[in-house]
Order: structure tokens, then C-alpha cells, then sequence
């Protein structure tokens, strides 16, 4: 059953169709990966699932009800959270107030500050920063930056969660700890969409595969149709080069 | 004891002990200071007033107001419009809900400005009100100025000692409280905030109201010791100003920072206007560039550096006194 669908989702910036008549959908507890090359439009589709934009025209509706017209914070409070690509942190509070931020507001009844604290001290505990909770967010790495921001969107106690780019500039013993971080959060119940450009983590995680291409839907499947899709590998994967050709 | 330790575990116990000899001070003042002490002390805690219910919002959430004269001079005209009829804490408290409201209405506006916009929009407002009211008095009423009943200085200072320790403990509890969060967030990263679930123009409305209410006020109890007062006085952009200038004097960074800006501000006005004129503005100047220029945070600034120096220079005369004592031995 999809958690989330969009039908023909658009969104211009001035002339230029950003995201451009796009119907996907995603389902209950799945990983959906989100690929395509840069400026593809995919952080501003996830941008108008957020309410961070406005729709241009389409339609997205969370669990049969219309996202259209809500803010952010009121998205939030229905059951999506992100994380940003360029990470979005609260620099000068402490990793717990950071998280503590999700875990008061983003819920849609008032939380006590007991089950707040709890919550937050979960989400820390999860992404595996429990040992730097005092410390400003602006001393932590950017590797680490990125886990306050996983934190800070579950302690909002989300449905759905939209990853933007979380293993960019991460080395390879990074990149399997955040999937390892990242199947653990799908095995809590949490539908995740991420948009990556690592394909050994798209690849090695995601059910579904979803690529965006020029604002517009290129191919949606599984991870092996999209890697033999030919339009798919002559605008973004590459051609395979054989030895010897 | 040793000093770095001292102020490392007993920091809280050190302020609370600061602000209660401070107002044990204040308290008894009348008692042996005279007719313009007394003033400038009032002046020192108006500004404090100011200082930290200008911080409160605009310290925490990033967002520069330059709206506080036109609060404050609210608060003056309401005394001026009010003082025949009610009894002065009635007054305080119509003076504080109006600003409130005011505050309120323009936030709705304003505060959807980011940045310099908001900044600047604020700073209009006060232009704006003081002209409306300018040319309402003098071309529709024919007035120029309002006269305001005296009112005897101690009232008046112990009233502004109540309102500046009232804006103190409000700006302590709001920022523990979780619309305090709320507002750090907004500060931290505005677009994170409203999407961890935080209704930023709500946060924003509501705590640019609450801190218009201190202002309000603080024009109300400085109105009788103006003795006469027009729109060119009340709202004068000085007002606006003289908040910003003594919470980067004292350090934004924490609670203590305003109070002390303020009464250093405050103080250093007075005293230097009365022995300088006109020069005080260079002096003063010179004070502010010192202090951006080696204390970034502010006076309160001071307190680790001082620390870290009077600590070492304890422990090696300890050490010393030790090794002499070694010595006899």
C-alpha cells in the first residue's frame, strides 16, 4: 500500500520546469532510492513533498491525505521528516537540544519533557552519537553533523523519512555504517525515499529505484531494471567499459 | 579555594549572589544617595530593562529589531493619555498589554522579513509612529508636548528595580522553557526549525510581543521623571539603539551579559555626560571599539580571561608559599 503518492507533480522556476510532470509513489515500509544526474530536480521533489516549495501543479498526498497548500512544520507534525544536503544544523546548541528540537515539536500532541529527553536520547543512541550529546553541534564532524540531523528527524517520530545525499562525502567504512544506519531505521517500521548518488549504497539497500532525469521521470523499478535500463545507463550510470573494446 | 575551581562550580550560586547584592543595593540607595545618583540609577535600569528584553527576542532568534523605541514611547504616551485617570500600576500594565498587541500586529507583518529587511521595517516603524503622532497631535489637537505629574524618586526607582528584576527572571524562565528552544532553533537555522515541526512565525509573533511588553512598560515608570515629553522625545531612535549598543557592550551570549552592558552603558552615559558634554559620544566610542575589538563576547568576556590569569597567579603564590614553608622545614 503507498505511504506517499505524487501525480503529475510540477514545480517551475520561472521558465524552467525543475520537476516536470512527475507520478511516483512509495510504499509502506520500503527504500526507495532517488538517483539522476545533478540538477535533476530531486531536493526539490523533495522540497515540495516537505512544503518547503509550493507545487506549481499536481498533486502529492501522504497516507490519502492532500500535502498541498500545508507548511513545513505542519508536514512535519503529519509524519515526514528529512535531513538536508547541506547540512542544516542548529550550530551553537548542543547535539541533545538539536535533537530535542524534533522531539518537542515535531510531534502533533504537546510531549512532556521527560518523553521528549527519552526520545532524543533514543534517536542519539540509534544513530550512535550518545558520547558527544553536550557538545555544540558546530565542533562535530561533517560525517557526524549529518547523524544530528538523522537524530534530530527521528526523535520527530516520522512515518516517512526523505535522506538527502547522507553518505556525500563519506569514505567507504563510512558509507556501509550509514546503510548499515539506514536499514536499521527501515527495520523500525520507517519508510525511507533517499537520494544518492553513492550507487553501491542506492544499489545495496533500496527495493525501489526511481530516477529523475531533467526534471522528469526517466525509469522506476527495481534496482536490477534500473541498472540494465539503457536510457538510464547513457544519461547517468555510464557505459561499462570492456576490456579490450 | 582555588579561584578557577570556585567559579567552574559554584557559577550559578556567584550570579544569583551578584543580582541579590545588586538589588540590596539598589534598595537601600535611597538612603544615603542623593537627588541625580538616584536618577542615573533609575536610567541604569530602565536600560537594563530594555537591554535584556531586546536580547530576549532578537539575541536568540537572530532577528535585529530596531522596533524598541516605538514600544517605549507607547509606554510614555500611554502615562501621558492616562495619568489623570488611573492609578500609576494600572497604567504600567494597560502600557505593557497595548505594546503586546502592537508588537503583536506588527510582527504579523514584519516578521515574515528576513534579515536586513526586518531590520530595517523596524526601524521605519518607529520613524513612522513618531510622525503619525507628531502631526495627529499638532495639526488635529493643536498640542505640543505633554507635562507629567512628579512622582516621588524612590517609588520610581524601586518600581523600575520590580520591572527590570520582573523582565530578568521572564527572560531566565523563557529561555529555559521550550519556546526558548524554539527560538534557538530559529536562530540556529530557520528552514531546519520549520521543518522539525516548529511554527517559526507563530514563535516569532509571539515572543516579539512578549518582549514589547517589558518595553511598554519601561516607558510608563521613565515618563514621570521626564517631567515634559513630546513625540520627538518619546520616540526618539536613541531608544532603539541604546539596547543593542549595551547588550554587545555586555556580551549577547548569556542572560548576565544585557544586565551588565546596560548598567555599565547606563552609567558610563550619565557620568560621562555630565563631565564631558558633548565630547561623551568620542569617549564612549572609543570604549565600544575597544570592546568589540578585544572582547568579541562582550564585558562578560572579561570573567574567563580574568579567571585564567588571577587563577594562575593564585596558584604560584600558593606554590610559592608552599615552597617557602618546604623550605623552613
Amino acid at each position: 500500500m503507498p505511504i506517499l503518492e505524487g501525480q503529475g507533480v510540477t514545480k517551475y522556476f520561472g521558465g524552467l520546469a525543475a520537476v516536470s510532470n512527475v507520478d511516483f509513489h512509495v510504499d509502506q515500509g520500503e527504500i526507495l532510492g532517488l538517483i539522476g544526474p545533478n540538477g535533476a530536480g530531486k531536493t526539490t521533489l523533495f522540497n515540495l513533498i516537505s512544503g518547503a516549495l509550493p507545487l506549481s501543479s499536481g498533486e502529492i498526498r501522504f497516507k490519502d491525505q492532500k500535502l498541498n497548500g500545508l507548511k513545513p512544520h505542519q508536514i512535519c507534525r503529519m509524519g515526514i521528516a528529512r535531513t538536508f544536503q547541506e547540512t542544516k544544523v542548529f550550530p551553537n546548541m548542543p547535539v541533545s537540544q538539536n535533537v530535542l528540537v524534533g522531539a518537542f515539536f515535531g510531534n502533533p500532541n504537546r510531549v512532556s519533557a521527560a518523553d521528549a529527553a527519552g526520545e532524543a536520547s533514543q534517536a542519539l543512541e540509534l544513530v550512535g552519537l550518545s558520547a558527544v550529546s553536550t557538545a555544540p553541534v558546530k565542533d562535530l564532524t561533517l560525517v557526524s553533523q549529518k547523524r544530528v540531523e538523522v537524530a534530530r528527524a527521528l526523535a520527530t517520530k516520522p512515518e516517512l523519512l526523505l535522506l538527502d545525499e547522507l553518505m556525500a562525502g563519506l569514505n567507504p567504512a563510512e558509507v556501509s555504517a550509514a546503510m548499515e544506519l539506514v536499514t536499521r531505521i527501515r527495520d523500525k517500521g520507517i519508510t525511507i525515499i533517499m537520494v544518492e548518488h553513492v550507487m553501491k549504497a542506492i544499489m545495496g539497500i533500496s527495493a525501489r529505484v526511481m530516477v529523475l532525469h531533467h526534471g522528469e521521470k526517466l525509469a522506476d523499478g527495481t534496482c536490477n531494471e534500473i541498472a540494465c535500463n539503457r536510457k538510464v545507463i547513457e544519461v547517468y550510470l555510464g557505459e561499462e567499459t570492456h576490456a579490450g573494446s | 579555594m582555588n579561584i578557577t575551581r570556585l567559579f567552574a562550580t559554584h557559577r550559578k550560586s556567584l550570579l544569583v549572589g551578584f543580582l541579590i547584592l545588586l538589588i540590596a543595593f539598589v534598595l537601600t540607595f535611597p538612603l544615603y544617595g542623593g537627588a541625580y545618583p538616584t536618577r542615573v540609577l533609575i536610567v541604569m535600569l530602565m536600560y537594563t530593562v530594555l537591554a535584556v528584553s531586546w536580547t530576549m527576542f532578537s539575541g536568540t532568534t537572530g532577528y535585529m529589531s530596531l522596533a524598541p523605541a516605538a514600544f517605549f514611547g507607547t509606554g510614555i504616551y500611554s502615562t501621558a493619555l492616562l495619568q489623570h485617570y488611573l492609578p500609576f500600576p494600572v497604567i504600567i500594565v494597560i502600557a505593557g498589554l497595548i505594546s503586546f498587541v502592537l508588537a503583536f500586529l506588527l510582527g504579523l507583518v514584519t516578521l515574515r522579513l528576513k534579515g536586513i529587511y526586518f531590520t530595517i521595517f523596524s526601524f521605519g516603524l518607529v520613524v513612522f509612529i513618531g510622525n503619525t503622532i507628531n502631526y495627529v497631535e499638532a495639526e488635529i489637537f493643536g498640542r505640543h508636548g505633554w507635562y507629567f505629574e512628579a512622582l516621588d524618586r524612590t517609588t520610581l526607582l524601586y518600581t523600575m528595580l520590580g520591572l527590570a528584576v520582573v523582565t530578568v527572571l521572564a527572560a531566565y524562565f523563557i529561555s529555559r522553557s521550550r519556546l526558548g528552544l524554539a527560538m534557538r532553533s530559529i536562530g540556529g537555522n530557520e528552514e531546519a526549525a520549520e521543518h522539525m515541526g516548529v511554527n517559526t512565525t507563530r514563535i516569532k509573533v509571539l515572543t516579539f510581543a512578549i518582549s514589547a511588553i517589558f518595553m511598554g512598560a519601561a516607558g510608563v515608570v521613565v515618563a514621570p521623571s521626564l517631567s515634559y515629553s513630546n513625540s520627538g522625545i518619546a520616540f526618539s531612535v536613541t531608544y532603539s539603539f541604546i539596547p543593542i549598543v549595551a547588550a554587545v557592550l555586555g556580551g549577547m551570549g548569556q542572560l548576565h551579559g544585557p544586565i551588565i552592558g546596560a548598567l555599565v552603558f547606563g552609567f558610563l552615559e550619565k557620568t560621562l555626560k555630565a563631565t564631558l558634554l558633548t565630547y561623551f559620544m568620542l569617549g564612549f566610542g572609543i570604549i565600544m571599539v575597544v570592546v568589540i575589538l578585544f572582547l568579541p563576547n562582550g564585558l562578560i568576556g572579561l570573567v574567563p580571561i580574568l579567571r585564567d590569569k588571577l587563577g594562575g597567579v593564585i596558584q604560584k603564590l600558593r606554590k610559592g608559599g608552599q615552597a617557602e614553608q618546604h623550605a623552613d622545614t
